[in-house]
């Protein structure tokens, strides 16, 4: 079966990916799957300075789903460059490097830094991060905002540009459109809505942040319904995430628009759930008479 | 080797109305070498509230059984402690980094409420090593110390109980052994002031002491950084790989 899918010049040799935050370096799951049978890797985001992150508490149970605030906690890109590139590079799936910053010149740092890595498979433009104080979701939440860092990212780097957007907005569409007219290879969606949770007994908020961002399949109608309207705004392509758990629940975010799909959340719950995806889409494609992934794209009929 | 494995409850045994210990063996899998002080993330069965899986300490395991006691803090372990014979979990083991196992001396074991828990399994590897153990049990009254009798049987066991139902009377941290006896090694897991008690004691009286936290997780396998510890040497660390223990000296308490 035919499973893959094409991201701008980039193809993956199936539509699952996993999302960023969630899924380490891969390292982390290579105990429970075969990471070589993934569509993609997009590793934690990436700043050009290491980053601590927010102190802990970072994490609230809420119903089917959970709120972080991580707050891109990470070694910096020459660390990831220097120490975890060799140990991953040779893996046989795309890996994507998400890149985040507070300004328009970390972004572009984190580019330049990873320019003449061969196996660099594509990069995502994190400017929906909502745990950050500076820059992250503050850039994708107005058009000028995206169009600035996209337009700069896109001279620093010439391979494939995936953006990655924020539900926290009036009208995702319209900065889906500021992406795709400043380069952007292709649009990922969502990042985490943002949230909150107290605890009441001690009436004290739960994240150390007070506001985190939710993730699960609490999230999913909203974002299946932003990935269909996305993918009537833009002509690039459409990655969709958000709350997807299992086969049934990546076919579904295909059936509305997307192109490919990443599976984070989830990962936590079944450390070997992206590769049942695959599987279950492999079996999807037969049992429809499908002749490839491809065929599943946008393929929402309505009557 | 990590793995995710299905395992069946065998045997529900219940201590009181808070505590129960699940004697579990696998499905159709062979169970992975486990180091003391490891944990696993259970799912939640037939849960409506939960979602995510719940980090529990391994209490003790071998090739066919895993056993894990667990205290009624919440949805997800009510559920765990109701789950009758034949239910069937879901588990990922064995995680995180477990206690030193090459201490030399006379060895402290010390154990508050459910957290005594690792400590069984610790307790019988150091005796198999030919090293001098004894245990220090603390709980608030006498039905909350548990597995007494299997404590007894591996070393020389003390109890403190805070309303003195049972042995010494008052905190663990009160009790002249750890006050006064000769120790060159702690390790301990229980509540959070008790842990910062003893580490304090460990502190003055120059033993070293390693301690177990149990940091609120979502993976458990080092992905997501929710689980951090500020430590000394290295910043923020993930209490799911880099821990459950910690040495004192690591952490920055105060
Ligand atoms: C490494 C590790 C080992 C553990 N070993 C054991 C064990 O052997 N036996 C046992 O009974 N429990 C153990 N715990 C604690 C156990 O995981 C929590 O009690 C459980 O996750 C609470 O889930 P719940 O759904 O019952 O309660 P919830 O409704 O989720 O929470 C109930 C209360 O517990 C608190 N809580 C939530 N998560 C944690 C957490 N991770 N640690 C401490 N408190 C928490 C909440 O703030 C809340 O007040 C361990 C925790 C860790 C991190
Ligand atoms: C713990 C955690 C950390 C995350 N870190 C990042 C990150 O570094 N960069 C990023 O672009 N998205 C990050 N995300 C967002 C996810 O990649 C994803 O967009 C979001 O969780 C929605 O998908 P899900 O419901 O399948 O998890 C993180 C999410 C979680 C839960
Ligand atoms: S619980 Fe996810 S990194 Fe520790």
């Amino acid at each position: 079966m035919d499973l893959s899918v094409n991201i701008g010049k980039l193809r993956l040799q199936n539509p699952v990916m996993t999302a960023s935050g969630t899924f380490g370096y891969g390292e982390e799951f290579a105990d429970f799957i075969d990471l070589n049978r993934l569509g993609g890797i997009v590793v934690k985001g990436t700043t050009l300075a290491p980053r601590q992150g927010n102190p802990y508490p970072r994490m609230a149970e809420t119903p089917s789903g959970m709120l972080n605030a991580v707050g891109l906690q990470n070694k910096g890109v020459d660390y990831f460059v220097n120490n975890i590139y060799p140990r991953i590079k040779h893996l046989d799936t795309a890996i994507v490097v998400n890149v985040s910053g507070a300004s328009i010149e970390d972004y572009v740092g984190v580019c330049e830094h990873l320019q003449g890595l061969d196996c660099i498979a594509a990069i995502e433009v994190n400017i929906s991060c909502p745990n950050v104080k500076q820059g992250g979701m503050s850039f994708g939440t107005t058009c000028q905002g995206a169009e600035s860092v996209v337009s700069a990212v896109r001279k620093a780097w010439p391979g494939t540009m995936i953006v990655k957007l924020t539900p926290n907005v009036t009208d995702i569409t319209e900065i889906a459109r500021a992406a795709e007219g400043a380069g952007a290879d292709a649009v990922s969606l969502t990042n985490t809505f943002l949230g909150m949770a107290i605890d009441v007994e001690r009436r004290r908020p739960i994240l150390s942040t007070i506001t985190g961002g939710l993730s699960g399949p609490c999230i999913r109608p909203i974002a299946v319904r932003m990935v269909w309207q996305v993918s009537h705004a833009v002509k690039i392509p459409v990655i969709g995430l958000g709350g997807i758990m299992n086969g049934r629940d990546a076919v579904e975010f295909m059936l509305a628009g997307a192109t490919a799909v990443q599976v984070g959340t989830a990962n936590f719950i079944d450390p070997q759930v992206s590769v049942k995806i695959v599987d279950y889409i492999t079996e999807y494609l037969q049992r429809h008479h499908l002749p490839n992934a491809r065929a599943l794209i946008g393929a929402m009929q309505v009557d | 080797m990590k793995k995710v494995m299905d395992f069946v409850v065998k045997e529900n045994v219940r201590h009181g109305s808070q505590y129960a210990l699940l004697r579990l063996s696998p499905v159709r899998s062979t169970m992975p070498p486990v180091a003391p002080g490891q944990f696993v993330q259970v799912e939640v069965p037939h849960s409506r509230t939960t979602f995510l899986r719940r980090p529990i300490s391994i209490n003790y395991a071998d090739q066919r059984e895993l056993w894990l006691l667990i205290r009624r803090a919440g949805a997800g372990t009510n559920a765990l402690c109701d789950a009758e014979e034949g239910t069937v979990l879901n588990i990922v083991l064995p995680l995180g980094h477990g206690f030193s196992l090459d201490v030399k001396g006379h060895v402290l074991l010390v154990g508050g409420g459910v957290g005594i828990a690792p400590l069984l399994m610790l307790g019988k590897r150091l005796v198999t090593r030919g090293i001098d153990v004894k245990f220090l049990l603390g709980a608030r009254t006498s039905t909350d110390v548990l597995q007494l009798d299997l404590f007894r049987q591996t070393g020389d066991t003390r109890v403190a109980t805070e309303d003195g139902s049972l042995g010494h009377h008052g905190l663990v941290t009160t009790h002249p052994l750890l006050q006064q006896a000769d120790i060159d090694h702690i390790a301990c897991c229980g509540p959070m002031p008790m842990m910062k008690a003893v580490a304090a004691i460990a502190r003055e009286r120059g033993i070293n002491c390693e301690v177990s936290l149990e940091n609120r997780m979502a993976c458990g396998v080092g992905a997501c950084l929710c689980c951090v510890e500020d430590t000394v040497e290295h910043g923020n660390v993930c209490t799911c790989t880099e821990g459950p223990v910690f040495n004192i000296n690591q952490l920055k308490w105060t």
